[in-house]
């Protein structure tokens, strides 16, 4: 199965029945399985006549209670920016789904973790956050959209996918067997008064300064909580490692072969691969700098996740950049000339 | 057999990425871990096309051959691009009909078969590709017929269920020339 | 006996509008309308960005407040998720014909089963009285203050006529709502739009031909005046379109 089918398969298994996008490379076989299954299952495809109103449909599902879903790449992605906003200030849980390509501006087609800054950091106006999700393979491609799902219920918020062109083209066996929790009770639904109730508003509009602060501190209240439980990372071969690289997404299974390849030839290495990227797993970058030497960020960008490294690692040991932008995608060779290169003392 | 990582690349149209994925879902039937990764632009039709496939018995790494242990090139843009990436040792499938100049590389082994002709003369001009998958599967050993009728299956579709007699065919051919 | 009483789907809330808007006059309309239909509890509003952003707070069925323009959209969203619930947008001119155009042409056209309240004021109001899509030619605004030039920033829309060229649409008309006369036929299109969304006809807009006394520089009774004078003239009352009429004449 194909990543992108992956994560349309698995989101109708988490319940959603409502879909809104428009095409771009390289995510359209989302919309396309969509556009086929949902009809069938008595649920909801539409193609949107923009990326704006396709967040905006979203945002109404949301509002009624209902699990719904936008997907994109990387400039559509931009352009859902407002919704996304809007979304956080009205606290409406949703997923999103970027499977990156090389930007700026119109950019390239071809695989990119370039938005990385854009979906950490809020990815539109005011103050926010988004629970953002990087997927290494097929199975997770399934395995995040269904937990993606559950936590923008769980928190009342957006979740975000960030994948790129390959985890969204590549195909690999994937299991779909989920136990999916149901989503909690959404008494703050607006789905209609019966006039049982007072009525419910979906707004995030606070003229009251006083008001809007209290409504963004508690917010931040509840990114406190997501930050202590729901921070995910994986670890490989750190338990002895003299030199740690770090990485998500695409870029981790290069990694991998990398440092496959620098442990045959007796380089004590390991790799720390964030799955959340919000919140960042601050923890074992705590935890290396004690231990390693240094710290090799392999992206595919300019270097974006290096920044939160460097945080995370308070600097106590240097961190340096390994990457291809604009659509390439670094070589296992690269990076382990990059490790050799740290492993002989020769960090820039 | 460890791993083995291939790469098919042509026209688009060759039916490159539909060879890949035979491979790799006989791969998965055969209970190994797999990969496939196409190569995406903006043409749909006879633009360049190429696919990674690895199969392997442990987990696999990064999805991107680009060493490939096996080159399948159905056109000459392809051998030229490919051809030096190859792994010392490793192998070499050229579609000699579409193809006419031959391998530089010393280090390599290298098969010639006459794909489009043989597929044009058997009237299934559309299946040059799973000749030369049906020669690869033969000289790599691993010509079986659980794993093809597995793979099979799953890349056609039962609406188009009266071609797996002519795809079995155009394996068949590539075994044996 | 009470002659005259607040509807029950308006909250009795004061609203915060300048004296002698007419956005008053078309809420109690809406309100008057949820009540004589029996909706309110199934229905659900949705807000502009415009004078009327806070319409949520005024209307005592559910609101959702949406992005400038986007209303229609996101009442796509909320009517595909419960289509067995009513639906409408209260809309300003900038809010629907400007930043929005892409969303109502769009919802026009899929035939969406929701109801549009479009106030056509030809003004910014919210903002302090800037140039509208529907500003007519000549008129003074602040960001066209030597009167619209149609030569440099072009010609107002005339929303109904556009969107009567589009099959999906089921009904548009346009009312005023400057005199008792008016704001009585307003009324009777205002509930044509809802009954057609609970008979499950389809995209249903009434264009409300407003005034905005403040930002016209003008008492109210000199802008309801100005509605007959100006207005009207270039944004002609009618039923632009009606589908299901059309087809029992056919």
């Amino acid at each position: 199965m194909k990543g992108n089918e992956a994560i349309a398969e698995a989101a109708i298994i988490a319940g959603c029945r409502h879909y809104f996008g428009y095409p771009i490379t390289p995510q359209t076989e989302i919309a396309a399985y969509m556009a086929k299954r949902m009809p069938k299952i008595g649920g909801c495809f539409l193609q949107a006549e923009s990326e704006i109103a396709a967040i905006n449909m979203v945002y109404g599902v949301a509002s009624t209670g209902h699990r719904v879903m936008t997907s994109s790449s990387s400039p559509g992605v931009s352009l859902k920016g407002e919704g996304l906003s809007y979304l956080a200030g009205a606290d409406m849980p949703a997923l999103i789904v970027n499977v990156q390509r090389g930007g700026p501006g119109l950019g390239g087609i071809q695989p990119s973790q370039s938005d990385y800054f854009q979906a950490t950091k809020g990815g539109a106006h005011g103050d926010f956050h988004m629970i953002v999700l990087a997927p290494a393979s097929v199975q997770e491609m399934a395995d995040l959209t269904v937990k993606g799902f559950e936590l923008a219920d769980k928190y009342r918020m957006t979740s975000m996918i960030l994948a790129d062109g390959t985890m969204g083209q590549m195909m690999e066996p994937v299991s779909l067997d989920f136990d999916v929790k149901p989503a909690p009770e959404k008494p703050w639904a607006t789905n209609g008064t019966n006039l049982e109730r007072e009525h419910n508003i979906t707004n995030s509009l606070f003229l009251s300064p006083e008001k809007l602060e209290e409504e963004n501190f508690k917010r931040y209240e509840r990114y406190k909580v997501i930050e202590e439980n729901e921070t995910m990372y994986e670890e490989y071969m750190m338990e002895d490692a003299e030199i740690c690289v770090t990485a998500f997404g695409i870029a981790s299974r290069v990694a991998k072969n990398a440092i496959d390849e620098a442990r045959k030839q007796g380089i004590k290495v390991g790799l720390i691969r964030p799955i959340t990227l919000w919140p960042f797993p601050v923890a074992p970058f705590k935890k290396a700098a004690e231990q390693v030497k240094g710290i090799i960020s392999v992206e595919l960008s300019m270097g974006q996740m290096i920044e939160d490294v460097r945080l995370a690692s308070e600097c106590k040991v240097p961190v340096t950049l390994c990457n291809r932008a604009g659509g390439m995608i670094p070589s296992p060779e690269q990076v382990l000339e990059a490790i050799i290169s740290m492993n002989n003392g020769g960090a820039k | 057999m460890a791993t083995t990582q291939y790469l098919f690349a042509g026209f688009g149209g060759q039916g490159i990425l539909f060879s890949g994925k035979f491979l790799a879902y006989k791969g998965l039937s055969e209970n190994n871990q797999v990969s496939w990764l196409p190569s995406y632009g903006p043409e749909m039709r006879g633009g360049t096309a190429s696919c990674s496939v690895i199969i392997s018995d442990t987990a696999i790494g990064s999805p991107i051959v680009s060493k490939p242990d096996v080159l399948v090139a159905m056109n000459l843009p392809s051998l030229d691009k490919y051809e030096d990436s190859v792994a010392s040792g490793g192998t070499i499938f050229v579609d000699s009909t579409l193809i006419e100049r031959k391998v530089k590389r010393t280090d390599v082994k290298v098969h010639y078969i006459n794909a489009t002709g043989l597929a044009n003369e058997n009237n299934m001009p559309t299946l040059a590709n799973m000749i030369i998958v049906g020669k690869v599967m033969a000289e790599m050993g691993q010509f079986n017929k659980e794993g093809i009728d597995a793979a099979l299956s799953k890349v056609i579709s039962a609406r188009h269920a009266n071609m797996l007699e002519f795809n079995l065919k155009a394996l068949n051919l590539g075994k044996e020339n | 006996m009470v002659v005259f009483d607040k509807p029950h789907a308006l909250a009795d809330v004061p609203l915060h509008y300048c004296p002698g808007c007419t956005h008053g006059i078309v809420h109690r309309l809406v309100a008057e309308v949820m009540d004589e239909l029996g909706i309110e509890g199934k229905t659900i509003g949705i807000a502009p960005v415009g004078c009327s952003v806070m319409a949520y707070d005024y209307f005592n069925c559910d609101m959702v407040e949406a992005a400038h323009g986007r209303a229609p959209a996101v009442a796509t969203g909320v009517k595909r998720a419960l289509p067995e619930n009513i639906v409408f947008t209260y809309q300003g001119d900038g809010d629907l014909a400007s930043i929005g155009m892409a969303e109502t042409v769009h919802a026009a056209a899929r035939n969406e089963n929701i109801t549009i309240i479009f106030i056509n004021n030809a003004i910014y109001g919210m903002t302090g009285g800037q140039m509208a899509p529907t500003s007519l030619p000549g008129q003074v605004t602040q960001t066209s203050p030597y009167g619209r030039d149609v030569n440099h920033c072009g010609f107002p829309i005339k929303v109904c006529e556009m969107l009567s060229q589009l099959d999906g649409a089921e009904y548009l008309e346009r009312v005023a709502v400057n005199n008792v006369k008016n704001v009585k036929a307003a009324k009777k299109a205002i509930k044509k739009a809802f009954q057609n969304q609970v008979d499950g006809k389809g995209f249903s807009l009434v264009e409300v031909i407003s005034s905005c006394p403040t930002n016209w520089g003008m008492t109210p009774q000199k802008a309801l005046e100005w509605i007959d004078e100006k207005m009207i003239p270039y944004y002609p009352l009618g039923v632009y379109k009606d589908r299901s009429a059309e087809k029992e004449d056919a």
